[in-house]
C-alpha cells in the first residue's frame, strides 16, 4: 500500500456529530421528563376542574332538599344534571340518603367513600369514575342529622383534558426543542469554524513555508497550534543543519579534491621517477587528510544529529573521562606519550547523550594532542554549580587571537599543517551548547586546560 | 294492501307466540334466517315498514324480527335483560327517551361509531351510544269544523286566550295526553315545564276548563277527528300527520312560541358489543335514504313536504329538541316524577 501514507488518519466521530448527538440526547432525555411532568400536571388541572362541577352539582342538589310534612324531600333540580352534563361524555351517579341512612332517591348502589373522604374514586357499574359526598344538617323538630349527597361522574372528560392539555404541552414541547436544535447546530458550527480556518491554512501553505501559524487560535485550541508551531521550527532548525552541513561539505571538499588533481595531473606528466614517487607520497598524504575530513565532518553530523534527536539520560563525567583514558587507542595518540587521570570520589553526573559527550571529550583531548605539551591529564571536577570534563597540557596554549576563534567551524591554525579539518573543537562546541553548556580555555599555571562546562544533572550534588 | 297482509301474518304469529308482553310481532326479509335481528320499539309496524324493507333490500339473507311495545314495557323487559348480562334485542328504538338515557347511564348499551354516526349534532347523540334517529313536532291538533280558521290557536299564548272567556265553547273539549299514562305525555311535559312560565298557567287553565287527560296518540287524534274533542295539545306530530292524510278534518299548528321536537332514540343493548347487521341497520337508518325512507311516514319532519298541513304548518318556528343528555335522569327519578305527577293530578284531579 505505498499509498497508505498520503491518506489522512481515520477520522473518529466529528466534533459536531459529538455535540449534535449530545445535544439530541440531552433534549430528548429533557423532553420525556417534561412530557411526563406535563401529564402529571393535565391530570391535576383536569381533576380539579371537573371535581368543582362535582361540587356545584352537589351543592344544587343539597340545596334543593327540604322538610315538608315532617319528612325530608327532594326536589332534584335539572340544572345540577345540566352541570354534570358539562363533562359531555361521561355517565351520572348521584344517590340522597336520608338522616337515618335510607336512600331517598338516585342509585341505592353506589360504592361507599372511605372514612373521612369528600372526594374518592370508585367504579359505576364497572367503569371508573370519581366521586363526591357531602352532608347537610338538619335540625327540626321532626327531623334532625345529616343529609348525605352523593354525586359522581366517570372520567371520560377527564381523561380527554389530561390528554388534551399534554398533548398541547407536547406541540409546544416539540417546536421549543426543535428551534433549540438547529439554534445549537449553529452555535456549535460558528464555535468550531475556527479550527476549519487553521486546517485551511495549513492545507494551502507553500511546502517550504515553516514559519508559525499567525492566526490567533481560540484558548482551547492554543496548545495543539503551539505545538504545531514547535514542531515546525524543530524541523525548520533541523532543515537548517542539513543545508549547512551540505553546504559546508561541498565547500570543504573543493579544495583538497582540486589541490589532489592539480598533483595527480602533475604526477601524470612527471618522468623523473623519483620527483613523480614524491608527488604520489603527497597525494597519499592529501587524501589521508581528506579521509580524516570526511571522518569528522560525518562526526559533526552524527553529534549534532543525536543532540536533536536523542534522549538525554544521566552519565557521570568521570566514567568519560575514565573511558578516553583506558581506551588508549586515540589515533593522534604518541607512542611513550603518557595520559594521567585526576577525578575525585564522587560522582559529576550531567544530563546528556553518552556517546556525544565522547565524541567532545575525545576531540578535546585530539586537541591537546596535536597542539599542547606532553604530560596530559584528564580530569573531572566541579566549579561554580557547573560540572566540568577538562584535558590539561603543558603547553602554553594558543594565542589570543587564535583562542577567540577556537571552536569556530573550519577554524585551522597554521600548526595545524593540513592535518585538520577544523571541526574538532566545533563539534565538542556543539555538543557543549547542546546540553546547555559550553567550551572553556583557560591558561592554568604549569599549562592550558581545555573544559567541557555542563550543568549539574537535577542539582543532585 | 301489503301493511295488512303483514298484520294478519303477525295476527297468526301473535297466536303462536306464549305470553309475550309485547304488543305486536312481525318479521320482515328472509323467513331462512336462523338468527334474524331482534328490533324492539315503541314505533307502529306500519311507521316504520318502509325503512326496515328499504334497509333489507339489499340483505336478501338477513332477516328481521320487529317487535312493538309500550315504552314503558320495552324499558323494563331492555333493563331485566341488562341486569340479568343478555341480550333480548340487537335493536331498541324508543320515543320515550328519558328512559333509553336512563339505559345507557346503566350501562346497557354498547357504542358504535361510524362516519353516519359522526355526522349526528351533539344533541342527538350520547357516548357514542344513543342516537337520535327522527325528528317528530309535538303539535297542537284541531278539528277544522269545529275550530274556525281566525280561532284557531298557533301558540300557547293563544290557546291560552282562547281558554280564558267564562263559559268558553272550548272548556271540557280540550284533550292532552294523561302524563301518568303515557310515556311520552310526560316527557312533553317535563320539557314544557323546563321551556316557559307557560307551563303552570297551562296546567291551571286546563283544570279550570276541565280539559280531558287521556292515554295515548292514537285515541286523542281519533277522537280530535270524530269531533269528541276540538283541539289536543302536545300530540306527537308524526302520528297526527298520518292521520291528516286520512282525514281532512284534522288541521295541525306547530306553536309559534316554541315547538317541542322529539328525536326516537336508538340504542344497541348488550354487554357483548353490536352485532354489525345492527350496527348496519343504524347507520342505514342516519343516511340519506335511510333519512327519506322515515320521511315518508313522517318521522323526519321537513324533508316530506306533505306531513305538515300547508295552510297551517310554518316550519320557521323555533324549535326546543329534546336533547339526548343526561339531564334527562331527572325525569327518570322516582321521587321527581311522583312530585311532577301528584302536582299535574293536583291539576286535573283524579
Amino acid at each position: 500500500m505505498p499509498d497508505a501514507a498520503a491518506q489522512p488518519p481515520a477520522a473518529t466521530l466529528s466534533l459536531s456529530a459529538r455535540l449534535a448527538l449530545g445535544i439530541t440526547a440531552l433534549l430528548v432525555v429533557g423532553g420525556l421528563a417534561l412530557a411526563l411532568a406535563a401529564f402529571a400536571y393535565g391530570r391535576t388541572a383536569a381533576r380539579d376542574a371537573f371535581d368543582r362541577l362535582l361540587v356545584g352539582a352537589a351543592n344544587d342538589i343539597a340545596s334543593a332538599i327540604a322538610v315538608e310534612n315532617g319528612q325530608v324531600v327532594v326536589a332534584l333540580p335539572v340544572s345540577a344534571f345540566e352541570l354534570l352534563a358539562l363533562a359531555q361524555d361521561d355517565r351520572i351517579a348521584y344517590q340522597v340518603r336520608d338522616v337515618d341512612g335510607r336512600v331517598l332517591t338516585g342509585y341505592p348502589d353506589l360504592p361507599r367513600p372511605p372514612e373521612g373522604a369528600r372526594f374518592y374514586d370508585a367504579p359505576f357499574r364497572g367503569e371508573p369514575a370519581r366521586y363526591l359526598r357531602l352532608t347537610r344538617r338538619f335540625a327540626e323538630r321532626a327531623v334532625s342529622g345529616s343529609v348525605e349527597v352523593t354525586v359522581g361522574q366517570t372520567l371520560r372528560a377527564r381523561t380527554d383534558l389530561a390528554y388534551d392539555i399534554t398533548r398541547k404541552a407536547l406541540y409546544g414541547l416539540a417546536v421549543g426543542g426543535i428551534a433549540m436544535l438547529a439554534l445549537a447546530l449553529l452555535v456549535v458550527r460558528s464555535a468550531l469554524r475556527p479550527l476549519d480556518r487553521l486546517a485551511r491554512e495549513l492545507s494551502q501553505r507553500d511546502p517550504q513555508d515553516l514559519t508559525p501559524l499567525v492566526a490567533s487560535p481560540p484558548r482551547e485550541v492554543a496548545p495543539m497550534v503551539g505545538a504545531v508551531n514547535g514542531f515546525m521550527a524543530r524541523l525548520d532548525k533541523q532543515l537548517d543543519i542539513l543545508r549547512n552541513l551540505i553546504s559546508d561539505t561541498a565547500h570543504q571538499l573543493r579544495t583538497p579534491v582540486a589541490a589532489l588533481r592539480a598533483q595527480a595531473d602533475l604526477a601524470l606528466s612527471e618522468k623523473d621517477p623519483v620527483r613523480r614517487a614524491r608527488a604520489v607520497e603527497r597525494i597519499h598524504k592529501r587524501s589521508l587528510s581528506l579521509g580524516r575530513l570526511l571522518d569528522q565532518m560525518l562526526s559533526h553530523a552524527l553529534v549534532v544529529h543525536r543532540t536533536g534527536s536523542i534522549r538525554r539520560e544521566r552519565v557521570d563525567l568521570r566514567d568519560v573521562a575514565l573511558d578516553l583514558v583506558e581506551a588508549g587507542d586515540h589515533p593522534a595518540l604518541a607512542a611513550g606519550t603518557r595520559l594521567t587521570l585526576a577525578i575525585g570520589d564522587r560522582p559529576v553526573p550531567v544530563l546528556a547523550d553518552p556517546l556525544s559527550l565522547r565524541e567532545a571529550a575525545s576531540n578535546l583531548l585530539s586537541n591537546a594532542l596535536n597542539h599542547g605539551h606532553p604530560p596530559i591529564t584528564i580530569g573531572t571536577s566541579v566549579e561554580g554549580g557547573m560540572h566540568l570534563l577538562w584535558i590539561l597540557d603543558a603547553g602554553p596554549g594558543p594565542s589570543d587571537t587564535v583562542r577567540a576563534a577556537l571552536g569556530q567551524r573550519f577554524q585551522r591554525s597554521a600548526a595545524s599543517s593540513g592535518q585538520s579539518a577544523g571541526l574538532g573543537l566545533a563539534i565538542s562546541r556543539s555538543v557543549a551548547e547542546a546540553y546547555g553548556g559550553c567550551l572553556r580555555f583557560d591558561p592554568v599555571p604549569g599549562g592550558f586546560r581545555a573544559a567541557l562546562v555542563l550543568p549539574a544533572e537535577g542539582g543532585a550534588s | 294492501m301489503r301493511g295488512g297482509a303483514c298484520l294478519a301474518l303477525l295476527a297468526a304469529a301473535l297466536l303462536a307466540w306464549p305470553a309475550p308482553a309485547q304488543e305486536a310481532v312481525a318479521h320482515f326479509g328472509s323467513a331462512h334466517d336462523p338468527h334474524p335481528l331482534v328490533l324492539r320499539t315503541t314505533t307502529d309496524v306500519a311507521v316504520l315498514s318502509p325503512a326496515i324493507r328499504a334497509f333489507l333490500r339489499d340483505r336478501p339473507a338477513l332477516g328481521l324480527t320487529y317487535e312493538q311495545w309500550g315504552s314503558n314495557a320495552l324499558y323494563d323487559v331492555t333493563q331485566a335483560d341488562c341486569a340479568a348480562g343478555q341480550a333480548g334485542a340487537d335493536m331498541v328504538i324508543s320515543s320515550g327517551v328519558h328512559q333509553m338515557i336512563r339505559l345507557v347511564n346503566d350501562r346497557c348499551a354498547s357504542a358504535w361509531r361510524s362516519p353516519a354516526t359522526a355526522t349526528l349534532p351533539a344533541d342527538l347523540r350520547w357516548r357514542d351510544e344513543i342516537w337520535g334517529i327522527s325528528r317528530e313536532p309535538a303539535v297542537i291538533v284541531y278539528n277544522r269544523r269545529l275550530v274556525p280558521p281566525e280561532a284557531v290557536p298557533r301558540s300557547r299564548f293563544a290557546l291560552l286566550d282562547l281558554l280564558r272567556p267564562e263559559g268558553t265553547a272550548y272548556a271540557g273539549a280540550v284533550a292532552t295526553y294523561d302524563i301518568e299514562e303515557s310515556g311520552l305525555g310526560y316527557l312533553f311535559a317535563f320539557m314544557d315545564s323546563q321551556q316557559a312560565s307557560t307551563f303552570g298557567a297551562l296546567m291551571e287553565t286546563f283544570a279550570r276548563t276541565g280539559a280531558v287527560a287521556t292515554c295515548c296518540s292514537a285515541e286523542i287524534i281519533d277522537g280530535v277527528g270524530a269531533g269528541t274533542y276540538r283541539i289536543a295539545y302536545n300530540v306527537l306530530g308524526s302520528y297526527a300527520a298520518l292521520a291528516a292524510r286520512q282525514n281532512p278534518d284534522l288541521g295541525l299548528v306547530l306553536p309559534s312560541d316554541y315547538t317541542l321536537v322529539l328525536a326516537r332514540a336508538a340504542l344497541l343493548p348488550g354487554p357483548a358489543g353490536p352485532r354489525p347487521e345492527a350496527g348496519a341497520l343504524l347507520d342505514f337508518l342516519l343516511s340519506g335514504p335511510g333519512q327519506t325512507a322515515l320521511a315518508q311516514t313522517n318521522l323526519v319532519m321537513g324533508l316530506s313536504p306533505d306531513q305538515i298541513d300547508p295552510g297551517d304548518g310554518d316550519l320557521s318556528v323555533p324549535i326546543r329538541l329534546i336533547p339526548l343528555s343526561p339531564t334527562l335522569l331527572v325525569a327518570m327519578d322516582p321521587a321527581y316524577e311522583t312530585r311532577f305527577i301528584a302536582r299535574w293530578r293536583a291539576a286535573f284531579g283524579p
